[in-house]
C-alpha cells in the first residue's frame, strides 16, 4: 500500500552528497530540515541573549552588562526569537509536512523554495553583524518605535533595517509556496475539508504573511528615509505622528503573533486526536476557528496602543474587537478538551507537550484576555505583566509546540524513535522550569515593573531571582535537547510506518524514514 | 466589600504559592496591582479583580476537565476511545457562553473607560514633558518650571554602597499637587516617546513628541507615590522615575510661594562672579547630573552615539559655539537644549568643567553672565 | 493509482538561489555602509550579481518551459505564484496609502487641534491649520507648490490607460496567433511605458527646482515621494520585464495556449496601472 517508491527514473537526482546538496537542494525534506537547524541554532542563540537578561536581573543593581547593552539584548532577543527561531521553525515544519499530508511529491515552487530558505542566513548575519558596529546594535525593542529607532538611533539601525527587508522577503516567498501547494499539488481526492488540520492551520498562516510581511517593510521603508533622505513620516512638524509608526508597525505585529500560534493549533490538532485515539471533535469548525482569528487579527491591533491617546472611541472599538477574539479560541480549547475526552489516552513524549500546550497557552490566552480589557490595561500595558503573557502563549505555546512536532514526526523524519525516557526528562525539566522562569512575572508585573529595564527597586527583587533561576534550568533543559536530537538522529530503535498507534493520515504511509522522493505517483484518497 | 473579599481570596491563593518560597513576608513578594489612591484607580482595580477572577474560573472549568479526563480516559485504565464527534448544538453553545461572558466584562470596561479619559471640569493643568531621561514640569496656572531627575547615587547602582530602600524612585524635585483638585496632565515629549506612569493613579500616558496626550486625577489623601516612565526611551530608560507628592491646599499654595522665591533668586544668582575653584566644584556635580548619562562621567562619551567630551573639537575650540550647544542643544539629535534646564550659574560652571576636566586643559573660565548675555 | 500529477516537474538542485541571496545580501548591506560614507562599490557589486542570477534563473526556466518540461499542473503553479506576488504589492503599496490617509484623515487635524487633540495645538503648534497639503506645523522645507493634477500626471494616466489597451491588444495578437500584432501591442506599450517614465522624471526635476517640492517638504513631500517614486519603480521593472518579453516574442516564444511568462507580466502591468489610478486620485486629484 506504500505509495512511495524511490523511482528514479525520469529525475537524474537523488539525493547528492556534501555541503552543495545543502546548498542548492530542492527537495522539500532537505530545505525542511534547513529551516528546523537554523531555527534552532537560532533559539540557542536568542536564549544566550535571554540569559544575559535573566543574569542582569537576577539582583537589583548593574552587574554584567550597561543598560545600552542591555537594551540591544531584549531587541535582538525578541527579534532573533521572532524572526529567527519561531517563524523559520513553523516554515521547517510545513516544508517537511506539507507536502507528504497531501500527498504532494514536492512543494509546488521548489527552486524558489530553496531561496526562501537561503535568505535567512544572510539575513541573520546581517541583523547580529549590528552588534559589532560602532554605537552597538539596535537598542529599541523589538518593536522599534519612532523616533527612538529613526532620529535617536545608531548607525547599525540601517543595516537592521536591510535585514527585516530580506526576512520579510524570504516569509512572503515561503507563504507563497505554501498556498500554490496547498491548492494545486493535493492528491485525488484530498479535497480541502479533508486536509489534516496542520495544512489548514499553515494555509491560512500563508494569507495572513502575504498579508502582513509588506506592510512590515512599509514600516522600515519609512524607517528608512525618515533616518536618511529627510521624510518627515513620524515626525510632528511635518505632519506626521510618532504613533503612525506605532499603526503600521502593529498592522504587522499583531497578525504576526497569530502567524506564530496558528501552525501551533494545527501542530496540536493533529497530536491530540492521535494519541486521544479519537477524532478531533469538530473538524469543521476548527477550520471555521481558525480563519475567524485570522481574519480578526486585522482588526485588533491597536490593542498594544491604548495609552498612546487614541481617542475614546477607538479605544472602544479595539477593546471589543480584541476580546472577541477569545471565542474562536475558546472553539479550539473545547474542541481539545472535547477529543481527550473519553478518549483513550496514552502519554508518550508528544503528548505531553501537546497537553503542556494546552493548559499553559490557555494561561497565557487569558491574561491576554484581560489585557484587552482598555482601563485595565492601561495599568498592565509595558509592564512585565506582558512579559508573561507573551511568553507563555510564545514559549509554552508556540515554542513547545515546535518541540511537540518534533517529537511527533522525528520518528517519520529520522527513522528513529526518540528514547521515550530522555524525552520525558527533557519534558518535565522544561514544563516545572519555564514556570518558575514566567509565572513570577506575573506579579512582578503587576505589582509594577516596567519591561526593557536593566536595573529595577527592591520589592521586585526576590520574584526576578526566582525568574532568573527558572530560566537558567530552562535553558539548560535546551542544552539538554540538543543531546536528544542528536542521539536520535545517530540511531535509536527503528520506526515502523506507522510510528504511533493511533496516527491516521498519508504522511503514515510511507516508510520511515521517509525516502527522499515521495508520492512521486500521487496517492488515491478515498 | 466585594472587592475586600476578593483581596483576602487572591492572597490567600497566593499563599499557598509563597509558602512553597518559605519564611518571607508579604512585602519582598509582591503579587498583585496596587489599589491606588484615587476613585478612578480603585474602579480599574476592581475590574482588574472582576476580570481575574472570571479568568480563574474560566480557566479552573476547562482545566478540571481536562485533568479529569487525563486521569480517567487514558488506556492504562482500559479506557476505549469513543466514536462521537461533529456536534453543531454542543458548538454552539461553547460560543455563545464565552461571548455572553466577554459581553459581561466588557459593560463595566466601558464605564470605567469612559470616566478614565474624561478630563472635563479640571481645576488645574500641569505640563509633563519627558526627556532623555527626565521629566520637566510646567505649572501653566502658576508660572512654576522644574525638571525632575534622578537622585540615587551611582554607587548605589554599580554595587558599592548598601541600596535605599528608594532605591532608583528618588528625584531631587519631585512634582507636587494639591488635593482634592481635579487636575489635568498635559503629557508630551521633547524626543522619543515616553510614559508617565504612577500606578497609584490607575493609569499610564504615553508622552509623544509632538502631540499632548490628556489625563487627570484627584487625590484626596496627602503622601508621597512613586511611579516610573514605562515606554522605553532609550539608553537609561529604567532610570527615570517619577516622585508625586500630594498637598493639603494650604501646604501646596506655601510650596507654589517656595517656587516663586527660588526662581526670582536663581535670577538673583545669575549676576554673581565665580571663582575657578567654585564653578569647576559646581560644574562637576551639574555634570554628573545632567551630562553624564550621555557623555560619562569620564568625558569618553560612547563611540557611534554621544561623542566625547574629552579632547572634543567644541570643548577645546571656540568658547561661543560651546556656550550655544550648551544653550541650544543640536537640533534633531539627543543633545537637548540646556538653556532651559540648567540656571546660568549651573550652565556656566558645567560648561568651564568640561573645558577643564578630563585632560581638556584650556584653562577657561565662563561666567554666569556669559551665559545670560548668549541667550 | 493515478497519475494525474505523476508529471510534476521537480527542478534539479539550483545554485541560482544562493547566487541571489549573495547578490541581495552585499547590494543591501553596500547600501547601508553607502550611505554610512562607504563607496557604493559593494552595493553596485551586489546588484551585479543580482542581475546576473535573474538572466539565469529565468534563462533556465525558459529552457525547461521551452523544452516542454512544464505541465499545465507546473503552469498553475507559477500563476498562483504570480498573482499572490502581486497581492503582496498591493499590500506594500496599501501601506503608504493607508499612511496618507492617517495623515489627511488624523495626524494633521490632530496637530490643528481636532479630536481630542485641543491641547496639542494651543500648546505646541498654535495657530496651525488642518490642510492638505501641507508641510507641518514645522513648515519644514520651505514654501512650496503643489502638483497639480491637470498637467503631466493627466498625460501620464492616459499614457498608463492606453498601455493597458496595447498589451490587452498583443495578447489578443497572441492568442490568434498574430506575431505582428504581438509584436506591435508589446512594442507600443513598452514605448507607452518608457515614455511615462521620462514625464515621471521630468516631474520630479519640475517638482525640485521650481516648486521646491522636496522629499524634505514635510508630510505633503514625503507621500508624494514615497507613493509616485514605489510606483515609478515598479513601472521601471515593468517595462523591463515587458522589454524582455517583447524579444522572446520577436525570437518565437510562446504558444497561444502556453504563455504563462507573458501574461504574468501583463497582469503586472495592469497592476501597476491600478496603482497610478489610485496615485492620481488621491496623490493628485483631491489636493
Ligand atoms: C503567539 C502569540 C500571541 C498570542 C496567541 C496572543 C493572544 C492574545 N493576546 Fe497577546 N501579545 C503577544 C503575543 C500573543 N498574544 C505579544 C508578543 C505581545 C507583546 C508585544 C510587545 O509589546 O512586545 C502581546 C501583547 C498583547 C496585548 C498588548 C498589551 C500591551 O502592550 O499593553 C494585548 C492587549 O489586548 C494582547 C491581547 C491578546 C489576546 C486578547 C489574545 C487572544 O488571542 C487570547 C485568546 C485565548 C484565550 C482567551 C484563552 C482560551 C479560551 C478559553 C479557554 C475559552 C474561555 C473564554 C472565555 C470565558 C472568555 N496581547
Ligand atoms: C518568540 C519567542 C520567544 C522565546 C522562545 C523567548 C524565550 C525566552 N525569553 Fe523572551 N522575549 C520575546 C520572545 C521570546 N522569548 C520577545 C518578543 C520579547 C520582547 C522584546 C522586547 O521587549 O523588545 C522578549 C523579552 C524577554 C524578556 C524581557 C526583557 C525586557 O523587557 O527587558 C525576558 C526577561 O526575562 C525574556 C526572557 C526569556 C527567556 C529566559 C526565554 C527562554 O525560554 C529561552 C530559553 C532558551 C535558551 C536558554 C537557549 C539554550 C541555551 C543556551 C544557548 C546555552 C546558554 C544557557 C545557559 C547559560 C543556562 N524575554
Ligand atoms: C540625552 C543625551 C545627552 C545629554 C544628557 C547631554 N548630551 Fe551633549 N550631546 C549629545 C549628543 C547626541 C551630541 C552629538 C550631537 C551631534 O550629533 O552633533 C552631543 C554633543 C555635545 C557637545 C558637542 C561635542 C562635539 O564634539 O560635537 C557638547 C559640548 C555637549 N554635548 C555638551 C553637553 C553638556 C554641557 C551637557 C549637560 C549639561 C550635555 N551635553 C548633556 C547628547 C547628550
Ligand atoms: Cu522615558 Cu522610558
Ligand atoms: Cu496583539
Amino acid at each position: 500500500m506504500s505509495t512511495a517508491t524511490t523511482h528514479d527514473d525520469h529525475h537524474d537526482h537523488g539525493a547528492p552528497s556534501g555541503l552543495m546538496r545543502w546548498v542548492t537542494t530542492t527537495n522539500h525534506k532537505d530545505i525542511g530540515t534547513l529551516y528546523l537547524w537554523f531555527a534552532f541554532i537560532m533559539l540557542l542563540i536568542g536564549g544566550a541573549m535571554a540569559m544575559v537578561i535573566r543574569a542582569e536581573l537576577f539582583q537589583p543593581g548593574l552587574q554584567v552588562v550597561d543598560p545600552n547593552f542591555f537594551n540591544t539584548m531584549t531587541t535582538m532577543h525578541g527579534l532573533i526569537m521572532v524572526f529567527g527561531a519561531i517563524m523559520p521553525g513553523m516554515v521547517g515544519l510545513a516544508n517537511w509536512q506539507i507536502p507528504l499530508m497531501i500527498g504532494a511529491p514536492d512543494m509546488a515552487l521548489p527552486r524558489m523554495n530553496n531561496w526562501s530558505f537561503w535568505i535567512l542566513p544572510f539575513a541573520g548575519t546581517m541583523l547580529l553583524s549590528t552588534l559589532f558596529m560602532e554605537g552597538g546594535g539596535p537598542a529599541f525593542g523589538w518593536t522599534f518605535y519612532a523616533p527612538l529607532s529613526t532620529t535617536f538611533a545608531p548607525a547599525s539601525t540601517d543595516f537592521f533595517i536591510f535585514a527585516i527587508h530580506m526576512l520579510g522577503f524570504s516569509s512572503i516567498m515561503g507563504a507563497i509556496n505554501i498556498i500554490a501547494t496547498v491548492l494545486n499539488m493535493r492528491a485525488p481526492g484530498m479535497t480541502l475539508m479533508k486536509m489534516p488540520l496542520f495544512v489548514w492551520t499553515w494555509f491560512i498562516t500563508a494569507f495572513l504573511l502575504i498579508a502582513v510581511m509588506p506592510v512590515l517593510a512599509g514600516a522600515v521603508t519609512m524607517m528608512l528615509t525618515d533616518r536618511n533622505f529627510g521624510t518627515s513620516f513620524f515626525d510632528a512638524a511635518g505632519g506626521g505622528d510618532p504613533v503612525l509608526f506605532q499603526h503600521v508597525f502593529w498592522f504587522f505585529g499583531h497578525p504576526e503573533v497569530y502567524i506564530m500560534i496558528l501552525p501551533a493549533f494545527g501542530v496540536v490538532s493533529e497530536i491530540i486526536p492521535t494519541f486521544a485515539r479519537k477524532k478531533l471533535f469538530g473538524y469543521s469548525s476548527m477550520v471555521y476557528a481558525t480563519a475567524s482569528i485570522a481574519f480578526l487579527s486585522f482588526i485588533v491591533y491597536a490593542h498594544h496602543m491604548f495609552t498612546t491617546g487614541m481617542p475614546v472611541a477607538g479605544e472602544l472599538y479595539f477593546m471589543y474587537a480584541t476580546i472577541m477574539i477569545a471565542v474562536p479560541t475558546a472553539v479550539k480549547v473545547f474542541n481539545w478538551t472535547a477529543t481527550m475526552w473519553k478518549g483513550s489516552m496514552t502519554f508518550e513524549t508528544p503528548m505531553l507537550w501537546a497537553i503542556a500546550f494546552v493548559f499553559l497557552f490557555t494561561i497565557g490566552g487569558f491574561t491576554g484576555l484581560m489585557m484587552g480589557i482598555a482601563p485595565a490595561d492601561m495599568q498592565y500595558h509595558d509592564t512585565y505583566f506582558i512579559v508573561a503573557h507573551f511568553h507563555y502563549v510564545l514559549v509554552t505555546g508556540a515554542l513547545f509546540s515546535i518541540i511537540a512536532a518534533f517529537y511527533y514526526w522525528a520518528p517519520k523524519w529520522t527513522g528513529h524513535m526518540v528514547d521515550e525516557r530522555l524525552g520525558k526528562i527533557h519534558f518535565w525539566w522544561s514544563v516545572i522550569s519555564v514556570n518558575v522562569l514566567f509565572f513570577p512575572q506575573h506579579f512582578i508585573g503587576l505589582a509594577g515593573m516596567p519591561r526593557r529595564i536593566p536595573d529595577y527597586s527592591l520589592q521586585f527583587a526576590d520574584w526576578n531571582m526566582i525568574s532568573s533561576l527558572g530560566g537558567f534550568a530552562f535553558g539548560l533543559a535546551q542544552v539538554f535537547f540538543i543531546y536528544v536530537i542528536i542521539k536520535t538522529i545517530r540511531g535509536g530503535k527503528a520506526a515502523t510506518a506507522e510510528v504511533w498507534e493511533g496516527s491516521h493520515g498519508l504522511e503514515w504511509t510511507i516508510p520511515s524514514p521517509a525516502p527522499y522522493h515521495t508520492f512521486e505517483t500521487a496517492p488515491e484518497v478515498k | 466589600m466585594f472587592a475586600k473579599t476578593l483581596k483576602g481570596a487572591w492572597y490567600s491563593l497566593w499563599g499557598a504559592v509563597l509558602l512553597l518560597g518559605a519564611g518571607n513576608s508579604y512585602a519582598d513578594y509582591p503579587i498583585n496591582l496596587t489599589r491606588g489612591v484615587t476613585d478612578i484607580s480603585n474602579k480599574v482595580f476592581d475590574l482588574h479583580m472582576l476580570i481575574f477572577w472570571i479568568c480563574v474560573g474560566a480557566c479552573v472549568l476547562v482545566f478540571a476537565v481536562l485533568i479529569y479526563s487525563i486521569f480517567t480516559h487514558r488506556k492504562s485504565k482500559g479506557a476505549v476511545a469513543a466514536e462521537f464527534h461533529e456536534s453543531t448544538t454542543v458548538e454552539i453553545i461553547w460560543t455563545t457562553i464565552p461571548f455572553l461572558v466577554l459581553v459581561a466584562m466588557a459593560v463595566p470596561a466601558t464605564t470605567t473607560l469612559l470616566a478614565l479619559e474624561d478630563t472635563r471640569d479640571s481645576d488645574m493643568s500641569i505640563q509633563v514633558t519627558g526627556y532623555q531621561w527626565k521629566w520637566k514640569y510646567d505649572y501653566l496656572d502658576d508660572d512654576i518650571s522644574f525638571f525632575s531627575v534622578l537622585t540615587t547615587p551611582r554607587e548605589q547602582i554599580e554595587g558599592d554602597a548598601p541600596k535605599d530602600d528608594t532605591y532608583l524612585m528618588d528625584v531631587d524635585n519631585p512634582i507636587v499637587v494639591p488635593i482634592n483638585k481635579k487636575i489635568r496632565f498635559l503629557i508630551t515629549s521633547n524626543d522619543v516617546i515616553h510614559s508617565w506612569w504612577v500606578p497609584a493613579l490607575g493609569w499610564k500616558q504615553d508622552a509623544v513628541p509632538g502631540f499632548i496626550n490628556d489625563a487627570w486625577t484627584e487625590l484626596t489623601e496627602p503622601g508621597t507615590y512613586r511611579g516610573k516612565c514605562a515606554e522605553l526611551c532609550g539608553k537609561d530608560h529604567g532610570f527615570m522615575p517619577i516622585v508625586l507628592v500630594a498637598k493639603t491646599q494650604e501646604d501646596y499654595d506655601a510650596w507654589v510661594e517656595e517656587q516663586k522665591g527660588a526662581a526670582a533668586a536663581a535670577a538673583d544668582a545669575a549676576t554673581a562672579t565665580l571663582t575657578m575653584d567654585e564653578l569647576m566644584a559646581k560644574g562637576e556635580t551639574a555634570y554628573n547630573s545632567h551630562c553624564a548619562a550621555c557623555h560619562q562621567a569620564n568625558g569618553a562619551g560612547i563611540p557611534g552615539v554621544f561623542p566625547a567630551i574629552a579632547g572634543s573639537a567644541v570643548a577645546i575650540g571656540d568658547v561661543a559655539k560651546h556656550i550655544d550647544i550648551g544653550i541650544n542643544g543640536v537640533p534633531g539629535t539627543a543633545m537637548q537644549a540646556f538653556g532651559e534646564q540648567l540656571s546660568a550659574v549651573d550652565l556656566a560652571a558645567v560648561i568651564t568643567y568640561q573645558r577643564n576636566a578630563f585632560g581638556n586643559d584650556t584653562g577657561d573660565m565662563v561666567q554666569p553672565a556669559d551665559i545670560v548675555a548668549a541667550k | 493509482m493515478s497519475s494525474s500529477n505523476g508529471g510534476y516537474y521537480l527542478p534539479a538542485p539550483s545554485h541560482w538561489p544562493i547566487v541571489g541571496s549573495v547578490g541581495m545580501f552585499l547590494m543591501l548591506f553596500g547600501f547601508a555602509s553607502f550611505l554610512h560614507g562607504s563607496s557604493a562599490l559593494v552595493m553596485s557589486a551586489g546588484a551585479v550579481i543580482i542581475v546576473v542570477m535573474l538572466f539565469g534563473w529565468f534563462g533556465t526556466v525558459i529552457n525547461e518551459s521551452l523544452s516542454g518540461k512544464y505541465n499545465s499542473q507546473v503552469d498553475t503553479s507559477f500563476r498562483m505564484g504570480m498573482a499572490w506576488f502581486i497581492f503582496s504589492e498591493v499590500m506594500f503599496f496599501a501601506a503608504f496609502f493607508g499612511v496618507l490617509f492617517y495623515a489627511r484623515m488624523w495626524s494633521i487635524p490632530w496637530l490643528a487641534g481636532g479630536s481630542n487633540n485641543v491641547m496639542t495645538n494651543e500648546l505646541l503648534w498654535p495657530g496651525f491649520e488642518a490642510v492638505w497639503p501641507t508641510n507641518g506645523p514645522g513648515d519644514l522645507g520651505g514654501d512650496y507648490q503643489y502638483m497639480g493634477p491637470w498637467g503631466i500626471p493627466a498625460i501620464n494616466t492616459l499614457l498608463l490607460l492606453s498601455s493597458g489597451v496595447t498589451i490587452t491588444w498583443a495578447h489578443w495578437g497572441l492568442k490568434k496567433e498574430d506575431r505582428t500584432q504581438l509584436i506591435l501591442g508589446l512594442m507600443a506599450t513598452v514605448a507607452l511605458g518608457v515614455v511615462f517614465l521620462g514625464f515621471q522624471a521630468y516631474e520630479y526635476y519640475h517638482a525640485y527646482t521650481d516648486l521646491n517640492l522636496k522629499l524634505t517638504t514635510g508630510m505633503y513631500g514625503s507621500t508624494f515621494f514615497m507613493l509616485t517614486g514605489f510606483h515609478g519603480m515598479h513601472v521601471t521593472l515593468g517595462v523591463t520585464m515587458l522589454f524582455v518579453i517583447l524579444i522572446r516574442s520577436m525570437k518565437g516564444h510562446f504558444t497561444e495556449e502556453n504563455h504563462f511568462a507573458f501574461e504574468a507580466v501583463a497582469w503586472y502591468w495592469h497592476f501597476v496601472d491600478v496603482v497610478w489610478l489610485g496615485l492620481f486620485v488621491f496623490v493628485y486629484w483631491l489636493v
